[in-house]
């Protein structure tokens, strides 16, 4: 049916995440003895898995609007009474913009990583894992159906999980990759029972049967039940409030980890899953709503806690869930290309961002404080102007990506009658502004504050490549969506619909203030932090204690942890040590000690003299007999 | 003419009296066995004498089964006795104690 | 030889029992192992050979074998196979060799260990396979001898005792099923022990007396899976056993307990199993969270493992009886996929074991990075066990789950939650032995060996290609389910698939 329209796009899917998956295997068993090769070639299969991707994506779109769509039955995966599940690939838009996001920014990672996990005997081991996630997220967004999809969103989880830990000696590493992995399984088990309530009522879990049917088979209420759960997998992935607390600590994790994982695609994963059951969204209504909140709650709470952060790795995993915050408002006013274009703008550049970073962590010999920088710009130029580059993109200084996402999203907001949306995004954004200004100032600017800072040095070129790359795509990837009803909209459109918006302030008006929002915040942060006049540890010292409960994430960990974590610990001592072996096993011996008490007192019967035992057979003998002789 | 019946049963209900008393009184591991074979052969005696009277050989066929099984038993426990006296140098039953509790 | 295949396949270990029991004193202890490693690899081959005889699309019993026994009481031995017990029979072959390698190590009384592992392997094939009642009461008996002499004779410090609370626990629970034996067989007048033959008679039943006889052999079943509460036996029995004897016990003596219960229990008495069905899956779900309760609460690496089993055989004993076509298949997959999980989990902490000599948690740490392969093997294995996609426990669970979700929202659900839980304890019980910084005394450890790999590596590829091909277990499970949950409950809905999409279904083939 709908898979033979392009069937020399279909008979290829397989390849994309077949690559990265075949460089994993050989780097898992023979990374060690590649050495050096072993990050050219999961490089390369990455990037060869682009090329394919691009060819794919190429001939989609030669089809008309309609018909874009392939998809490749690669083999029954579960197939009992009926119920089926396919190990089934789709190509439509909405995944051909992500596995170009996810190969594509994935390749240049890899490629960054050669230069960054040069020194590290355990490279092969990292590419193997690199490989592997790339791999796994590709099968999440190629899954035509919610089980693939769910194995890619498993695998990226853990692959997450391996590489969070990937310096495991460190006590704290471990810890923070279990913590991830936790967390997000939490909204997993949520999206789980969702998928069971999907097959319960549809009886399949594939794409094209549910969205077909869900107007006719779903009343209000069950979709509102299925999307919530599906939304709570996505909370969990996304980093979302309640769930956010494991992003910031995964930060431990080598950078590039932090780029390609925990910045441009893994945590976007939520994002495509509420848009690619957005049909389920809409039905319910009140979900949607739902998203919304959510989204504006964690895009607002983030950006606060960013602001206080010292480590620089921490603001950007901060400004990273505010930033998704962001899209899950799009999607919760059903702007979905916006969404989708934001996600995308944000790939670039918070990859570019987390790569500078990684750029300057290395430079200053794995310095991570922001106190103890300063100045870097002599020293590392083109980290400084990709940085900034993906700086004031996030900011949304025009023409950059970040700011046509954002004013197509307060647009959207406006011009939908959405106030107070656009009066809090709008807040959100120029907290996002001041936290980039404060990040950029800190680090590039002003004077060194230390040793290290002193004596910092550029990286080498095979890392400057992928910045440079990624910062040219910053400046050239906003032509997809110059306004909500950019080219990227139009390419969703079959996939996602369409949303009709009504009037507001004038474009005009709505990108002058998102401006003048922007450069007004970013100056304050200059003058804060980058012009000297401002003593910033009085200033600090002033916003006590909110800057401390700020850096601290608001103390929502330690909150979970009192209330959760250590109770939970407790409960399952006490289950195990009292319940279990006292009063279950209790019990059993119990009934054992009974036996054996009895049979201590039964026992005296046999003393040991056989005398004694043939006189007692005798008599036994002569009763039985006695007996019968009386009846007869 | 033929004895009565009744003076084999007799003869057979003495024996086998006897031999249980001497299993009970004995200390004597052999005196207890050669009691416990008195009892068998009164046993036996009452088979073949109830066989006559019946005309039925199934009784003579028990009592040689009987016998048999007591020559096996007299193999087995002679050694059994035996072995016990090499181990401990008595063959008083009641010393013999150990497998109680 | 063609047509006695299955009673071959049973008996062929003793052969080996034979030869090692004649080669008596002479035979060195490497011979001994040699020997029970050939026998039980022939007994795979054999068993592969039924694997080629198997006729996929049949749910009734296949080469099936049949002699007159003690035909005075319909006593008969009678052999045969189905798509359920099918895959028992592969798992059991396939993990003897496994345990037999694994037991390399074992020094002391080889050639009795090696017997004893031999005899196991005849009880446990006789129980999948018999379709006569006190044939399968025997074997169900006799495998408990084995066990006993491995677990007292080769354990750990506290061996006795668990040796004997597995025997008397399993024994006592045992004693209810000889009865309700005893009793189906007086009162349906069939005078045969036949099962097939009884399953019929059984029908006939008063209600009443043909729920106490399913009481009678539930309570052997569940001591045997074991569900809760009669859980306790296992976490001291997996805790002392050795490391061939851990795996054994928790890959294929618990699914005894399991196969019997969709083999007896579900077949003889439908009405009845359908009336306890609920009270049932509480139990179950109770055992799948207070499991992974409990194995939070561990410090001890191996009762971690085995209170993870209480969880996991939960998901079976619920799969079980749902009575969905996607449960009960679910319920059997996670039969043979938790036996491969938890095996290569007992058999990687028993390699970690006989390096550190520690089963504490606290007492290791940062072994990934001076055995960097075999800790990965354990992750593994670990995530194996969790329930990843892509892993083969992740289809049974997921068949389980929708599978229930259909009969009850809330038992579905709360058996989701178990899945967080047991990622939960088992990274975290990881994390302790493999992440962190090293103990100076385990800085000179040495990483797998061949043998070791020869071990771990055929069962943790079975669990890769089970994740992502279950067809080739549920092709030959389905039918035989199918038939089952069919006979149960045959006026209900019997799959998940609901009657409004069916269309939609059919018109999404893609």
């Amino acid at each position: 049916m709908v898979g033979a329209l392009v069937p020399h796009v279909a008979s290829t899917l397989w390849l994309i995440p077949a690559l990265p998956l075949a460089g994993a295997a050989i780097n898992l068993f023979f990374g060690d003895r590649l050495g050096r090769w072993a990050g050219v070639l999961a490089t390369v299969l990455v990037f060869a898995s682009f090329g394919v991707s691009l060819a794919a994506v190429l001939n989609l779109l030669t089809n008309a609007g309609d018909n874009r769509l392939a998809i490749q039955h690669l083999f029954d995966w579960i197939s009992v009474g009926g119920f089926t599940v396919g190990f089934d690939l789709r190509l439509d838009t909405l995944s051909a913009t992500m596995i170009l996001v996810v190969a594509g920014i994935g390749a240049l990672i890899h490629l960054y990583s050669i230069g960054y996990m040069a020194e590290d005997p355990r490279r092969g081991r990292f590419f193997a894992y690199m490989n592997l996630f790339v791999f796994f997220m590709l099968m999440l967004v190629l899954g035509a159906n919610y089980l693939v999809l769910y194995l890619g969103w498993e695998g990226v989880g853990l692959c997450s999980y391996l590489l969070i830990g990937f310096w495991f000696s460190e006590p704290g590493n471990a810890e923070a990759a279990k913590k991830a992995f936790i967390t997000t399984r939490i909204g997993d088990t949520l999206m789980l029972i969702g998928l069971a309530v999907l097959v319960f009522k549809f009886g399949t879990l594939d794409f094209e049967a549910i969205f077909g049917t869900a107007g006719s088979v779903l009343t209000k209420d069950a979709a509102t039940v299925i999307a919530l759960l599906l939304f709570a997998g996505a909370i969990g992935k996304s980093a979302q409030l309640p769930l956010q607390v494991w992003l910031p600590d995964a930060m431990v994790g080598p950078t590039p980890v932090s780029a390609l994982i925990h910045a441009a695609t893994m945590v976007t994963a939520g994002v495509y899953l509420v848009v690619r059951s957005h049909v389920l969204f809409e039905i319910s209504g009140v979900a949607l709503t739902v998203v919304l909140i959510v989204g504006l709650a964690t895009a607002l709470f983030a950006a606060t806690c960013a602001i206080a952060q010292f480590d620089i790795k921490r603001v950007l995993a901060y400004s990273t869930i505010s930033q998704l915050g962001y899209m899950f408002i799009a999607v919760g006013m059903r702007a979905y290309g916006v969404a989708m274009f934001f996600l995308v703008a944000h790939a670039c550049y918070k990859a570019l961002m987390f790569l500078g970073a990684g750029s300057v962590i290395h430079g200053m010999h794995d310095q991570q404080d922001m106190r103890e920088m300063g100045g870097l710009r002599r020293a590392m130029p083109w980290t400084f102007v990709t940085f900034a580059i993906g700086g004031l993109a996030q900011a949304g200084v025009p023409p950059l990506a970040g700011f046509f996402a954002k004013d197509a999203l307060l647009e959207v907001a406006n011009h939908t009658g959405r106030e107070a949306v656009y009066a809090l995004g709008t807040v959100a954004a120029f907290l996002t502004a001041f936290y980039i200004g404060r990040m950029i100032c800190m680090t590039f600017l002003g004077r060194a504050r230390s040793e290290a800072a002193e004596h910092a040095h550029e990286s080498q070129v095979v890392m400057l490549v992928p910045l440079v790359a990624l910062a040219m795509s910053v400046v050239g990837v906003g032509i997809l969506q110059l306004n909500p009803e950019g080219a990227m909209t139009k390419a969703l459109e079959p996939v996602v619909g369409t949303a009709a918006l009504g009037a507001g302030l004038s474009v005009t008006a709505l990108i002058g203030i998102a401006v003048a929002v922007a450069l007004l915040s970013l100056a304050i942060a200059w003058w804060i932090y980058g012009s000297g006049r401002v003593d910033t540890v009085a200033f600090r010292a002033r916003m006590e204690p909110m800057a401390t409960a700020a850096q601290r994430g608001w103390y929502v960990d330690r909150a979970y942890d009192v209330v959760i974590v250590q109770p939970a610990k407790a409960v399952a001592r006490l289950t195990s040590d009292v319940v279990d072996a006292l009063v279950i096993d209790g019990a059993v011996n119990g009934i054992a000690g009974l036996v054996k008490r009895s049979a201590s007192g039964g026992k005296l019967i046999q003393t040991g003299f056989v005398r004694t035992y043939a006189l007692v057979l005798f008599l036994g003998a002569v009763l039985v007999l006695g007996f019968i002789g009386v009846r007869g | 003419m033929r004895t009565p019946i009744a003076y084999f049963l007799l003869l057979g209900g003495i024996l086998f009296s006897l031999g249980t008393v001497g299993v009970l009184v004995n200390r004597n591991a052999l005196r207890i066995f050669m009691s416990v074979e008195l009892q068998l052969n009164a046993v036996n005696l009452t088979l073949v004498s109830f066989a006559r009277l019946h005309n039925d050989v199934g009784g003579q066929v028990l009592a040689f089964f009987s016998m048999v099984v007591a020559a096996a038993e007299v193999v087995v426990g002679l050694a059994i006795i035996v072995s016990i006296y090499r181990r401990r140098r008595t063959i008083d039953v009641d010393a013999a104690r150990e497998m109680r509790w | 030889m063609s047509q006695h295949l299955l009673s071959v396949v049973i008996f062929f270990p003793l052969l080996g029992v034979l030869a090692v029991v004649v080669g008596g004193r002479e035979m060195s202890d490497r011979t001994a192992r040699w020997l029970a490693l050939f026998v039980t690899l022939v007994t795979f081959g054999v068993s592969l050979a039924v694997l080629g005889r198997f006729d996929h699309s049949d749910p009734s019993f296949q080469v099936v074998e049949q002699a007159s026994w003690m035909p005075s009481i319909g006593l008969q031995w009678i052999v045969g196979v189905d798509g359920i017990s099918l895959w028992m029979v592969l798992l059991t072959t396939f993990l003897f060799p496994v345990s037999v390698l694994a037991s390399w190590t074992v020094t002391t009384d080889v050639r009795r260990y090696m017997i004893s592992m031999l005899v196991l392997e005849t009880a446990v094939l006789g129980t999948f396979l018999a379709l006569d009642l006190i044939v399968f009461f025997i074997f169900f008996e006799a495998l408990l001898v084995p066990m006993y002499l491995l677990i007292g004779g080769w354990g750990g410090e506290r061996r006795v005792y668990a040796a004997l609370k597995f025997f008397l626990y399993t024994m006592a629970g045992s004693a209810f099923l000889l009865v309700a034996i005893l009793f189906l067989y007086a009162h349906t007048g069939a005078s045969t022990f036949d099962l097939r033959a009884l399953a019929d008679a059984s029908a006939t039943l008063p209600v009443q007396t043909a729920r106490w006889l399913f009481l009678g052999f539930f309570i052997a079943f569940a001591v045997k899976v074991p569900l809760f509460p009669l859980h306790t036996w296992l976490p001291d029995a997996h805790t002392e056993a050795p490391t061939a004897g851990s795996v054994l016990l928790a890959g294929i003596l618990l699914k005894v307990g399991a196969y019997g219960m969709i083999r007896f229990t579900l077949t003889l008495f439908p009405e009845a199993a359908k009336h306890f069905s609920t009270a049932i899956e509480v139990l179950a779900v109770i055992g799948i969270i207070y499991g992974a309760v409990c194995a939070l609460g561990q410090r001890d690496v191996k009762r971690l493992v085995a209170y993870s089993s209480v969880s996991h055989l939960g998901f079976v004993v619920l799969g079980l009886f749902a009575l969905t076509e996607q449960s009960v298949t679910g319920g059997v997959l996670q039969m043979v996929n938790h036996g491969l999980a938890t095996g290569a989990l007992f058999l990687l902490v028993g390699m970690v074991y006989e390096r550190t000599h520690t089963r504490r948690l606290d007492q290791m740490g940062g072994l990934a990075s001076q055995m960097p392969w075999l800790l990965g093997f354990f992750l593994f294995a670990v995530f194996a066990s969790a329930g990843l996609p892509g892993l083969s426990s992740f289809i049974g669970e997921f068949l389980v789950i929708v599978g229930t979700f259909a009969v009850s929202h809330v038992f579905g659900a709360l058996a989701s939650v178990a899945v967080v839980l047991g990622a939960i304890y088992l990274l975290w019980s990881y994390q302790r032995v493999a992440y962190g910084p090293i103990r100076e005394e385990h800085r000179s450890l040495p990483d797998v060996s061949l043998r070791e790999v020869i071990v771990i590596a055929p069962v943790l590829t079975l669990l890769l290609v089970f994740g992502v091909y279950p067809k080739l277990l549920t092709t030959s499970i389905d039918p035989s389910t199918k038939q089952v949950v069919e006979q149960v409950s045959p006026d209900h809905a019997t799959t998940v698939i609901p009657s409004n999409t069916i269309s939609a279904q059919a018109g999404s083939g893609g």
